[in-house]
């Protein structure tokens, strides 16, 4: 299996001109999710029925002479967070087992009204919680490129599902890194956007001051259309924010000559391995024969990252999955004789161990006597780190990076010991913290032929530029 | 730098309503211990006279008109999610003797 699909707007112009069908190319995707499903475990529902109805609506409204959208008949993966309507929305959590989401995700939303089809939902960390895809209730997917590996997280399902080909595009969630590191890991391209530049209305919530919605794609035109189609205002989430004014599906590359880059220091200390690290400084080479000025940067507040995030976010997921109650909707303990036990039994049962975890430790930094010394600790150190960052972006355009320090693991070698689970995020945490926009861009491979990526950042509310400057690091790339 | 002891673990759970197995609970003593000791470097970060940020883009009291709206979303579609529904109310356990 490969990922053979053609751009997203050939694909939909295809669609539009006859010379292909929503219908086709749904089929091709859904033979194709059926196919790899009991070799890599990437997705964990298919949405055959509803996706091959709305294929033909599609393809009778074109032969009606209506314009369906930028993205006519044009099938896509959702990671398991966001509700689709009518169908079984999980998290990859056995607590949310039966439940039909009878609303859908606000960018389900825009991708449909713009001709997309949903043909399935990708496998992920249970709630997000994991950088591996191995805390899902339903497996762990393995990595198209050694399935002896995980292919990172906790969007893993989503950027497998891309790397397989089995649609042209897959949508994640990225609260520390799980869009950015699993895309690296499978060698495709993921995009985190600003904080609020895309609604998280209908998405199963996370670390709320920290989630982001994005797209996982084969090439940065890609992630621009759908970031385009996807971006906004939205009443139903009032954290987002307006989209470019001009757009982002018209890339526009920087000129080089003009371009300030820097290296963050700090992220080429932290027990990077030698040959992600190679590739990056590989990269900077072509960079500046090509004519960029790159220099190197400190963000000294970067180091102090990740243990910041590991309180900001438990306290966040401590608290939205407290309505996983076994009253509303989900799993439900039915033995219990009171409220009290309803409540301790059904979450105990329900959740999953990384759940739990993080529940108690937010919970604890929470509690009285500690929120000061830790949740609002943490809320000032993300301040500072917000400062670091700001007054790089007035120096420079972009700041540049490793996604992760090491590339693909071993399923297995991480699972028993979160802390080093957690280490996975080390480089991706600070732009959920900072708010700002990153992408992980596929960067070479390694002896053991396994995708590096690198990772571009700008500021916040600088998608466009951020996707300008992406699309020539891509072309620097594929000119080598 | 404190550390918590199982009756923090078992305290905590249930503040938490989590009911926890004997197998979990010394699991996560050792691991929730390992990691309260990593975050703790946030310590020797100087933060005197830094506020706390709540939210990255600034926004404040975003405001709409006090409408209502229709999304759609008949009560009964919204009940079929719910575990146990009595005459188109939410059915819960015991709470009193």
């Amino acid at each position: 299996m490969q990922n053979d699909w053609p751009a997203l707007s050939e694909l939909a112009a295809a669609v539009k001109n006859g010379s292909s069908s929503a219908v086709a190319l749904t089929r091709k995707a859904l033979e194709r999710i059926e196919r790899q499903q009991p070799i890599y475990n990437a997705t964990i529902l298919t949405l055959s029925e509803s996706a091959l109805k709305r294929a033909e609506a599609i393809d009778k409204a074109i032969a009606e002479g209506q314009d369906p959208g930028v993205l006519a008949g044009v099938p896509f993966i959702a990671k398991d967070n966001f509700l689709v309507k009518n169908s079984e929305t999980r998290a990859a959590s056995n607590i949310l087992s039966g439940f039909i989401a009878p609303y859908q995700a606000s960018a389900i939303n825009a991708l449909e009204q713009a001709g997309a089809i949903c043909v399935a939902k990708a496998n992920m960390d249970a709630f997000a919680h994991g950088a591996s895809t191995e805390n899902s209730d339903f497996g762990v997917t393995k990595n198209p490129f050694d399935t002896t590996r995980v292919p990172g997280g906790s969007s893993g399902g989503s950027a497998a599902a891309v790397a397989l080909g089995l649609a042209p595009f897959a949508l994640g969630t990225d609260t520390g890194g799980s869009i950015r590191q699993p895309a690296a890991f499978c060698g495709v391209v993921g995009l985190k956007p600003t904080y609020g530049l895309v609604s998280r209305s209908g998405v199963i919530a996370m670390g709320s001051s920290l989630d982001c919605i994005g797209p996982i794609t084969s090439s940065v035109e890609d992630a621009a259309l759908v970031l385009e189609v996807m971006s906004g205002r939205d009443d139903l989430d009032s954290t987002t924010i307006e989209s470019d004014p001009q757009g982002y599906a018209n890339l526009k590359a920087p000129q080089l000559s003009k371009v300030r880059v820097a290296v963050i220091d700090e992220y080429l200390e932290q027990g990077l391995d030698q040959e992600v690290k190679d590739s990056l400084l590989k990269l900077i080479d072509k960079l500046k024969a090509a004519g960029a000025q790159v220099s190197h940067v400190s963000l000294p507040s970067t180091k102090l990252a990740l243990a910041c995030y590991y309180i900001i976010t438990p306290a966040e997921v401590s608290s939205n999955l407290s309505r996983y109650d076994g009253i509303r909707y989900g799993y439900s303990d039915p033995s219990a004789k009171d409220l009290e036990q309803s409540y301790l039994n059904s979450r105990g049962k329900g959740f999953g161990k990384e759940a739990k975890r993080r529940i108690i430790i937010g919970t604890f930094v929470l509690s009285s006597g500690y929120y000061d010394a830790y949740y609002k600790k943490a809320m000032t150190v993300r301040t500072k780190l917000i400062n670091e960052f700001d007054a790089a972006f007035k120096d420079y355009d972009y700041l540049i990076g490793p996604v992760a320090p090491t590339t693909a693991f071993k399923i297995g070698e991480k699972a028993k010991d979160p802390l080093q689970m957690y280490l996975a995020d080390v480089m991706t945490v600070a732009a959920n913290l900072a708010g700002i926009p990153a992408i992980s861009l596929p960067n070479g491979f390694d002896t053991n032929g396994l995708p590096i990526g690198v990772q571009l950042m700008a500021a916040r509310r600088n998608d466009r530029s951020l996707l300008g400057m992406a699309k020539v690091i891509e072309e620097v790339n594929n000119r080598a | 730098m404190a550390r918590l002891s199982k009756d923090d673990v078992l305290r905590l759970a249930h503040l938490a309503r989590i009911e926890l197995s004997e197998e979990e609970v010394s699991e996560f003593l050792i691991e929730l211990n390992e990691v309260l000791a990593y975050v703790q470097q946030l310590q020797s970060s100087d933060t005197e006279g830094i506020r706390e940020t709540n939210q990255v883009n600034a926004l404040t009291n975003v405001m709409r008109d006090d409408q209502l709206i229709d999304y759609g979303y008949p009560p009964s579609e919204l009940l079929k999610n719910l575990p146990a529904v009595l005459d188109d109310q939410i059915q819960v356990k015991r709470m009193v003797e």
